[in-house]
């Protein structure tokens, strides 16, 4: 038995405990006064950003870094303006976001779902992020984009190919200007068409998660429409680093076109195992063995190096384009960083400006007052020409790029070349496409 | 107090005070200030800390008292997490169901692997579950999330989608993982002077579970059960040669710590519907091995102070970037400035693991028993230092 002592100071403590745990329900059902989720009140508005800084894609978060900056500089008025001088829209001032200074906390996503949204809610509950963005792999911006809507602030998806993200994972807090992969399909498809006709059997190699599967689904339907025939699809683990295993077998599948749906780390290892096992040098079928690579950038292109060549894919953007939009962004990026910008940057840098501008337009940073002036919104001036930002899925729609690895780069930069810029309304599908169907945008949410 | 003597009530006591106060404990600075860069007061880190602090005692239940190293803990939190969501996506977003099935399941699975895993002991035992917790690890990421049975929904993580089921969903309730409507992530913000406090549902959902938790674990330490535990930590071939068979116990050990690893899985999915592949993967598992012994393996509150001295690290140094830096020393002459950055830049932001790990060596360097013998030797030192002072007071007392 234990034994039991009532004393003054025993009293006192087990009252106090007691009258807490009595209390604590009650504070729970007070309502906050905010009409959402970390409204700015202050002099400084919180963006979060939430990148990739380790594992297989931290080099396209540290390029996605870099463009965030650049673009808070430019909101707060620092800089030379950028993209800001060409955007058709004129509502941004220079002085931050609705008079209020930007400021920005950044996370590591370490491109996984979990690390990234314990990031991404420790932006939203610790410091007070009004606007969460980023993200290099479609996995990681599904998970945070789910997040964005449950906690009531507005996405602005980064780099996400996968047709998921606007498809069946949309959401209606969510936003992506990126392309994806059905867009991938359409552009590459008459390309593909014109350079090895239309008597080709092609061999898939995909990277094992949501970007992958919907890539690979896209380029097959693309290619065998023109009358390819899909010979096998294998999917290889994310992490995987050595590829020689799943090439050996593509030797002697009988197939005359590999497709790599691979990116980042990956791709520039699976390409370089293709090209040590000299498939680049095969006659399949009376005819000459090609790589594919459906969704291309230049990191990939640098990483890979001279493996690149003459091989064909998509890209969002590249520097290389001669339009007013371009031209400034390169050259501010290219002053502050001292080298040309990726498309990952590309796509981080307009979505922070076209975030910062649907808040000026609608004179309110209220998530559903935001998403209201982003849906159906047009404009130009941001590199890649006239654009839509369509209503019923959240999803941009744009010029989408054929580039080819060049052959003899002048630079270390000047890797890639645009062989064609495929129309936006070639890549537009109707929003209700099966690849994209099964997912609901619900309504917005601008919690609290 | 509970059938504890009172060491063990004391402690139980002071864990219980610092969980219910964490919120003000863990945001000791102005919420304007610059130092509120290291507040960890905000409602997903100290969920992280009681729930990881979960894991980390029931790890230590197997480790701790028996010495059988697992290092496929992972996997329990992992089949705890898918769990939780099956529930959530089945039946509704009541959070009861879920954390209940997650233990019950983790359980199952512990029982299975730890039936052929215990068969052997020592390197052979961690590589066992090492191999089981892989296993898992790979179905989950890849096997059982091909398009055609999507199980755990790959590197995306499972999660709730408008379209499913949820048979006992009303529209009164939030859409969010709720308790019988009191949402996990009703948090009250309490305004005091500069200084701004979160009292959020789910954190306290998960401390008091964590506070169920550590009762326990106190009462297994001290049960029967436990000192045959030891005994097989000690000398397991003795215990066998008297004639006395180890196995169930380790076994019972061994799925106890398996439902613990479960429930904290359970628990990450309510106060967050989504479960990621990663959370089961080796690196996972060795994060509780890592919080174990940085806090003290075999101790009761150790587990608990390493798992949060972890989490503290992975989500508040990650966050720290040179911009943060700069704005710290600004007050130095620029070429200073930029070399202190260039200094500290490889020690925070993606550099923390280089922080937590500088800092692992020294713990285990220099208190081989982790934050709970740092602890102590301050302990006695104060108290030392006490003795000491009485000694000399009394030897100024002239003696008659």
């Amino acid at each position: 038995m234990s034994k039991r002592e009532l004393s003054r100071r025993g009293v006192l403590k087990t009252g106090a405990l007691g009258g807490a745990g009595l209390a604590l329900p009650t504070i729970f059902t007070a309502s906050s006064a905010a009409a959402f989720t970390n409204e700015p009140t202050g002099g400084t508005v919180t963006l979060g950003f939430n990148v990739p800084q380790t594992g297989p894609y931290a080099d396209e978060g540290a390029d996605e870094l870099r463009a965030y900056q650049l673009a808070v500089e430019h909101l707060n008025g620092g800089g030379d303006g950028g993209m800001m001088n060409t955007f058709s829209s004129k509502t941004l001032q220079g002085n931050g976001i609705l008079g209020k200074k930007v400021e920005f906390v950044t996370g590591d996503t370490q491109t996984k779902s979990d690390a990234a949204r314990a990031s991404a809610k420790s932006m939203i509950e610790k410091d007070g992020a009004v606007m969460i963005t980023g993200g290099s792999s479609s996995g990681v911006a599904i998970a945070v984009q789910g997040l964005c809507q449950e906690a009531g602030v507005i996405f602005m998806a980064g780099l996400t190919h996968s047709n998921d993200t606007t498809g069946k994972d949309k959401k209606a807090n969510g936003f992506r200007h990126f392309f994806n992969g059905f867009m991938s399909g359409a552009a590459l498809a008459p390309v593909l068409k014109n350079l090895y006709g239309t008597d080709r059997t092609a061999y898939h190699l995909t990277a094992d998660y949501t970007w992958g599967w919907t890539q690979e689904e896209s380029i097959a339907a693309a290619t065998e429409a023109l009358g390819w025939n899909t010979i096998n699809k294998v999917r290889t683990p994310l992490a995987a680093t050595d590829f020689s295993s799943y090439i050996a077998p593509v030797l002697n599948s009988g197939a005359d076109v590999l497709v790599l749906n691979h990116y980042g780390g990956n791709m520039v290892n699976s390409l370089t195992n293709a090209v040590q096992f000299g498939l680049r040098d095969k006659v399949v079928n009376g005819k000459n063995f090609e790589i594919v690579v459906p969704l291309y950038s230049r990191l990939m292109a640098k990483g890979a190096g001279a493996n690149v060549k003459g091989i064909h894919g998509s890209t969002n953007w590249h520097w290389s384009l001669q339009d007013e939009g371009s031209k400034a962004f390169v050259r501010s990026f290219g002053t502050k960083y001292g080298f040309p910008p990726s498309q990952a940057a590309h796509t981080v840098y307009c979505q922070t400006l076209l975030y910062a501008d649907a808040v000026a337009r609608a004179g309110s940073f209220n998530p559903c007052a935001v998403a209201e002036a982003l849906e159906g919104f047009e404009f130009d001036g941001l590199g890649n020409g006239h654009t839509l930002y369509r209503a019923e899925d959240h999803q941009c729609f744009k010029d989408v790029l054929v580039v080819r690895g060049k052959e003899n780069p002048t630079s270390e930069f000047d890797l890639l070349e645009v062989v064609e810029v495929t129309p936006a309304a070639q890549v537009t599908y109707a929003p209700d496409h099966p690849m994209f169907a099964g997912g609901t945008l619900g309504s917005c949410n601008p919690g609290a | 107090m509970f059938g504890l003597d009172t060491k063990d009530t004391r402690s139980l006591i002071i864990v219980a005070i610092l969980v219910v106060l964490a919120p003000f404990i863990l945001n000791p600075f102005p919420a304007a200030s610059a130092m509120a860069q290291f507040n960890a007061g905000y409602p997903d880190l100290m969920q992280k800390f009681v729930i990881f602090g979960i894991f980390a005692i029931g790890f230590n239940i197997l480790f701790g008292l028996t010495g059988y190293l697992s290092f496929g803990h992972a996997a329990f939190l992992g089949v705890g997490s898918y769990s939780c969501v099956w529930m959530f996506k089945l039946l509704g977003y009541n959070v009861i169901p879920g954390i209940l099935l997650s233990v019950v399941i983790s359980g199952i699975f512990a029982l299975a692997i730890g039936y052929v895993s215990l068969r052997r002991s020592g390197i052979y035992f961690s590589i066992l579950t090492l191999a089981f917790a892989q296993m898992s690890f790979s179905l989950a990421y890849s096997v059982l999330s091909n398009p055609k049975f999507n199980l755990t929904n790959g590197e995306t993580g499972l999660q709730v989608y408008a379209n499913d089921p949820q048979w006992f969903h009303r529209d009164s309730l939030p859409d969010l993982p709720h308790l019988f409507g009191l949402s996990m992530r009703a948090t009250h913000k309490l305004e005091i002077g500069a200084w701004e406090f979160q009292l959020n549902v789910g954190y306290y959902l998960c401390a008091l579970v964590m506070l169920g938790c550590f009762y326990l674990a106190i009462r297994i330490f001290r049960s029967p059960f436990g000192l045959m535990l030891r005994a097989v930590k000690s000398n397991q071939q003795r215990m066998n040669y008297t004639g006395l068979n180890t196995r169930p116990y380790t076994l019972a050990a061994f799925v106890i710590s398996g439902m613990y690893a479960g429930l904290a899985g359970g628990l990450l999915s309510a106060v967050d519907p989504l479960a990621g592949a990663e959370r089961m993967q080796w690196t996972a598992s060795g994060e509780v091995v890592l919080m174990t012994i940085l806090g003290g393996a075999g101790t009761l509150i150790g587990p608990v102070l390493g798992a949060g001295f972890i989490k503290y690290f992975e989500n508040i140094f990650s966050k720290i970037n040179d911009h943060v830096l700069h704005s710290w020393f600004a007050f130095l002459p620029d070429g200073i400035e930029d070399f202190v950055v260039f200094l500290i830049h490889p020690f925070i932001g993606k550099g923390w693991h280089l922080t937590l790990g500088i800092l692992f060596m020294l713990v285990v360097i220099f208190l081989p028993g982790g934050l709970v013998e740092g602890g102590q030797r301050i302990g006695n030192w104060v108290r030392g230092r006490k003795r000491r002072k009485s000694k000399t007071a009394t030897k100024t007392e002239p003696a008659e």
